[in-house]
């Protein structure tokens, strides 16, 4: 019972995890009808920002400066920079294509995708880099109950993600930028007729989608404390997978999403096999598509004739 | 409600009508309106690229496809062998697979990112019924007989995986498609390795073999697919011309207005998924007789990605688009593998064929190359004036590009930190060129062909694994963005949904 | 309206119930098309209400009203895009809710789109020639081998696309069939259409604005072409028409819609002047309405 959980805490934590990507993933879907392959890459660049931060500061078993305000450092840094990635690549690669038919940027995404990972092991090599986070924080210092243990990295990813998650409803439902948002994602055209800005509001959702990804990236790095420029890949698959069965553009769809294919890796690594995990992620997506195909939480795409 | 008393007084049928009489004749420019704006909608190769396809056109589509087919069996005559047969062979197999794709994407409208698993269902299969794999003494199927039970059963697995598109719209159907892509390299990997053979795959595959002869050198298998390939493209341009052509079509312009009329449009993209996985799984049977060994890492990203960029470079849609685009991207993929020195030719050849389209007047062009020069010697100069081990390195290009090269780009001592800087500020320097105009945009070239250069002799070209995904990656946004119909393509009207 | 519904209803369906035995004499007065209570609803929207209405044989029909009155819902929901929330629909005696789009186009009932939805980047002739893929049966490997049934379809088609497309005169000649769609003029694109819509074979055609966006010269031409389509082709016509002229200078009967409502029915005049259309397009007055209080 008590593996059951244990099972628990590390599928909740690897879930907020996804349900930050998968969030950036619907975010940008939901203003640019877009599905960005690139945002999976974008998660492995902060990645390696948390990776080069850690370097900067001694590395792991040198820090020169104290764990929090290490942390604070990486997730602000990967934060910004990869925000402001995603904004680059929205303005240089996508902008042009938002009248063009829909393969024409899904395509490009597909290319800058490539085009990311292949940057990363021309700039990085091939060898994992390790953030050995145990040199650093503590794997015995967290919360106990019964036999179950929440370590504090744990703790402060899931801290972290539900924070950013609440966050983020709040900016959406309370705040204008949120509202342009949702009116940009419901009609981009209306929208601009308006007044609204759409162009900095794409912008803008484009920086705060990436801001996620790259924090995950480095929740990540955390977590698994292996990085290369392959990770980016999968986890753009499991974001994809998490935001399409919730339902791709809502909100807290890609938070269920996320939450369940974290719950669902961990239960079948843990229960059945790690060979087969990816691959019954991936029969768990046919099977929702088939059945809902708009998602857990979506809407029908309604089509006018 | 009133109406007018009577209809307009006649309609001024004399335009058209004496269009109409003189067409008999062809239509005229001035009378016609539509000759003139044609050739712009065309929109072919610019310069004298596009002389060369006006003229290729008039031609017609077989003589075409007779004289690509003969030039392609005439290679290895004219001297092609060893590695470069190689290459060829991995070409053709890639324009095998666009080819096939095409249906499926360019006709179609689908967008199946998936693929690649056809190709390896072909391979695989092939691979188990050609080899020691299954039973004590295997299945050794002779080609005759395991080709066509490979492509049925590809058929019937591409309707399988056709059916989520029947209430799937396209961004939905691209990512289970891509997932299904995936999902077959990891059965392959993780499966019943007993079997199917797991990361080791599966060794010692029969050549293609049937009625006494065996294809046992790469000469052969290099003519068997120009033969299947030739013999493919000619029967998808039957299909084309055919009714379920026009269906396919239909769909992809229009599912709704197809249904209205009579078109069972579920149906006919099924047969699409069909036709598409079937010659993929073509593609996949000699690949695996000539490879003598399959590996699940064979059918992974990289090659759907490869099959995707050749398709979209050369024109979804056209037959002889994918063909070509396909052709081209291989010769370059593999090119750039080759000893630096011909990769060194192929990288520079490239961006001065560019340039030679690209910049006009001839002026402009001389301009631009003087100052590129002058800019590098000048350069080289100061900086090794500065420091020595500054330029310490010599170029990673050798032979004759590399002695030329030596005094004009900086290759420091240790290149692999500043090259790297080089390629991310070669990158943001390129995007800028795209967004400036005119005068700027000429003389920011100087520059930027300076750095590419750098940037090549530093890293890339030590790393051609590397560069030729790079350049792939790059293809597909690049002509996306700039050219989205292909080289080979017609631009397509989209319609307002 | 409705007073002679009944007892034309009765006679319709008597004639109908026997499909394809029935001689020139019985097809006399047959309704081809028959909605018996159509309702449709989207959530709380009732887009059509209670809705009857016949065509029949080789019959123009007109279907006005104000914009919203829920005219094209009618198209779709015939053509099985939507599935009506109750009601029948009876075509040529046969009961075809449920059927999807592509099987009642097959069964013979062809459209054309408000909006236009050409197959754009096809020539001309090709689009025609896509319409006749239900009547034809070669199967790909037939037209790859180019088998003689593959041939002799190809060639049928190839005569029913000119046949059609000869139906318009000049307008879409010779010269024009190898054009893509989209370098077609406005009027020419919806001529398309109508032709594409033909090439099914079609015994009813439902032509969704035919006359949207054209000039008087243009409309008046396109009035002329829809009155030849009963004799001419053999089809019977329903048409949603906002220009009063085509209305007028085509219709046998007309039949007005508000609110997914029928609000009148019956020759030109009589419903043109309906004080119930006439409210739907143009409002109550106002000094009435103060006449009242």
């Amino acid at each position: 019972m008590a593996f059951f959980f244990q099972e628990l805490v590390n599928g909740l934590t690897t879930g907020a995890l996804y349900a930050l990507v998968a969030l950036g993933f619907s975010m940008v879907y939901g203003v640019l009808k877009l599905l960005n392959f690139a945002h999976g890459d974008l998660y492995m660049v902060g990645a390696f920002i948390g990776y080069f931060v850690i370097q900067w500061f001694g590395g792991p078993k040198g820090l020169t400066i104290p764990v929090p305000l290490l942390l604070l450092t990486m997730f602000v840094l990967a934060a910004v920079l990869v925000g402001g990635l995603g904004v680059a690549i929205e303005r240089f690669a996508y902008r042009p294509l938002r009248n063009a038919p829909r393969i024409a940027p899904l395509i490009t995404a597909i290319g800058i995708s490539f085009f990311l990972e292949n940057a990363a092991l021309l700039l990085f090599g091939a060898q994992y880099r390790v953030y050995n986070t145990p040199d650093f924080i503590s794997a015995s210092s967290g919360i106990t109950i019964g036999s179950v243990t929440i370590d504090s990295l744990q703790i402060t990813v899931l801290v972290l993600g539900i924070a950013l998650m609440l966050g983020l409803r709040q900016l959406v439902s309370r705040t204008k930028l949120g509202r342009q948002m949702r009116a940009v994602a419901a009609d981009r055209e209306a929208a601009e007729m308006l007044g609204i800005n759409v162009n900095l509001t794409i912008a803008l959702t484009f920086f705060i989608g990436s801001a996620l990804a790259g924090v995950a990236g480095v929740m990540a790095g955390l977590l698994f404390n292996q990085v290369s420029n392959t990770i980016g890949f999968t986890a753009g698959l499991k974001a994809f997978t998490a935001a399409v069965v919730g339902g791709i553009g809502s909100l807290p769809g890609a938070v269920l999403g996320g939450l369940l294919i974290g719950l669902a890796e961990s239960f079948i690594i843990g229960y059945v096999s790690s060979l087969y995990a990816n691959l019954l992620v991936f029969g768990l997506l046919i099977a929702v598509m088939l059945v809902r195909p708009s998602g857990l939480l979506g809407q029908a795409q309604l089509q006018k004739v | 409600m009133s109406l007018d008393a009577q209809p307009p007084a006649g309609p001024a049928e004399a335009g058209p009508a004496e269009a109409g009489t003189a067409a008999a004749a062809g239509p005229q420019v001035g009378a016609d309106e539509w000759v003139a704006r044609q050739a712009g909608r065309r929109e072919y190769l610019p310069s004298w690229l596009g002389e060369a396809q006006r003229g290729a056109e008039r031609i017609g589509w077989w003589p075409r496809l007779a004289v690509a087919g003969l030039a392609g069996a005439l290679l290895p005559l004219v001297g092609l062998g060893g590695f470069q047969l190689q290459v060829g062979i991995d070409a053709l197999v890639i324009a095998l697979l666009a080819v096939g794709l095409n249906i499926v994407v360019g006709w179609a409208g689908l967008l199946d990112l998936g693929y690649v698993a056809f190709f390896g269902f072909g391979a695989y299969g092939f691979a188990l019924l050609s080899s020691n794999q299954i039973g004590p003494n295997g299945i050794h199927l002779p080609a005759y007989a395991s080709v066509p039970a490979v492509m049925v059963g590809a058929a019937v697995f591409g309707l399988l995986v056709g059916l989520p598109s029947r209430r799937l719209i396209g961004d939905y159907l691209a990512i289970v498609t891509l997932f299904l892509g995936e999902a077959f390299v990891e059965f392959t990997n993780n499966v019943d390795p007993k079997t199917f053979g797991g990361p080791n795959g599966i060794v010692g595959i029969d050549a293609i073999r049937g009625f006494g002869h065996q294809l046992s050198t790469n000469t052969g298998y290099y003519y068997l697919l120009v033969i299947v390939l030739v013999a493919t493209m000619a029967v998808l341009r039957l299909l084309e011309t055919s009714r379920t052509g026009r269906a396919w079509r239909a769909v992809r312009e229009d599912p709704l207005a197809a249904a209205a009329m009579t078109i069972p449009v579920n149906r006919v993209k099924l047969m699409a998924f069909a036709f598409g996985a079937m010659v993929a799984a073509l593609a996949g049977t000699i690949f695996a007789a000539q490879q003598i060994s399959v590996f699940p890492t064979d059918f992974d990203t990289p090659i759907l990605i490869l099959v995707y960029a050749g398709l979209i470079l050369g024109g979804a849609g056209s037959i002889a688009g994918a063909a070509t685009g396909a052709l081209v991207v291989m010769v370059i993929y593999d090119g750039l593998l080759r000893s630096p020195a011909d990769s060194g030719i192929l990288f520079y050849g490239l961006i001065v064929l560019t340039l030679l389209v690209k910049l006009r007047p001839w002026r402009r062009l001389a301009g631009v190359v003087a100052a590129t020069v002058a800019l590098g010697f000048a350069a080289h100069a100061v900086v090794k004036a500065i420091s020595a081990s500054a330029v310490a390195g010599g170029p990673g290009s050798t032979g004759w590009i590399g002695s030329a090269l030596r005094d004009w780009v900086i290759v420091p001592a240790n290149p692999t930190v500043p090259g790297n800087w080089g390629f991310v500020l070669l990158i943001c320097l390129l995007i800028a060129l795209v967004q400036v105009q005119g005068r700027w945009r000429t003389i920011l070239l100087v520059p930027v062909i300076y750095l590419a250069s750098f940037v090549w002799e530093t890293r890339l070209v030590t790393q051609p694994a590397i560069t030729r995904q790079l350049m792939i990656g790059a293809i597909l946004i690049v002509m996306m963005n700039s050219r989205p119909q292909g080289l080979l393509g017609t631009r397509r009207v989209e319609t307002p949904t | 309206m409705s007073h002679g519904g009944a007892g034309e209803r009765a006679r319709a369906d008597g004639a109908g119930a026997d499909l394809g035995g029935g001689g020139a004499g019985d097809r006399e007065g047959a309704a081809v098309l028959d909605l018996d209570r159509l309702s449709l609803s989207f959530g709380g929207l009732r887009a059509l209400s209670e809705l009857d209405l016949q065509v029949r044989d080789e019959e123009i029909v007109s279907l006005i009203g104000p914009n919203g009155a829920g005219k094209t819902t009618v198209f779709n929901v015939i053509t099985g895009v939507y599935r009506p929330s109750s009601g029948g629909i009876r075509f040529a005696g046969h009961e075809i809710v449920g059927q999807p789009p592509h099987r009642v186009a097959r069964l013979g009932i062809a459209r054309t789109f408000q909006t236009l939805r050409l197959f754009l980047n096809m020539s001309v002739i090709e689009n025609v020639m896509a319409a006749t893929y239900g009547r034809t049966r070669a199967m790909p490997w037939e037209s790859v081998l180019r088998l003689p049934r593959a041939r002799r379809e190809e060639r049928e088609s190839r005569e029913l696309a000119a046949d059609v497309l000869s139906f318009f005169g000049q307008r879409l000649a010779g010269y024009r069939w190898e054009q893509p769609a989209y370098s077609l003029s406005y009027a020419n694109r919806r001529r398309l259409e109508i032709a594409r819509a033909l090439a099914t074979r079609p015994r009813l055609l439902l032509l969704d604005e035919p006359a949207a966006g054209m000039n008087p010269t243009e409309t008046h031409e396109i009035t002329e072409l829809i009155s030849r389509l009963p004799g001419e082709r053999g089809v019977s016509v329903l048409v949603i028409e906002h220009d009063m002229h085509v209305v007028s200078g085509c219709s046998d009967r007309v039949v007005a819609l508000d609110h997914g409502v029928k609000i009148a029915e019956g020759g030109f005049d009589e419903v043109a002047g309906h004080p119930a259309v006439v409210e739907a397009y143009m409002g109550r007055d106002p000094e009435a309405l103060a006449d009242a209080e």
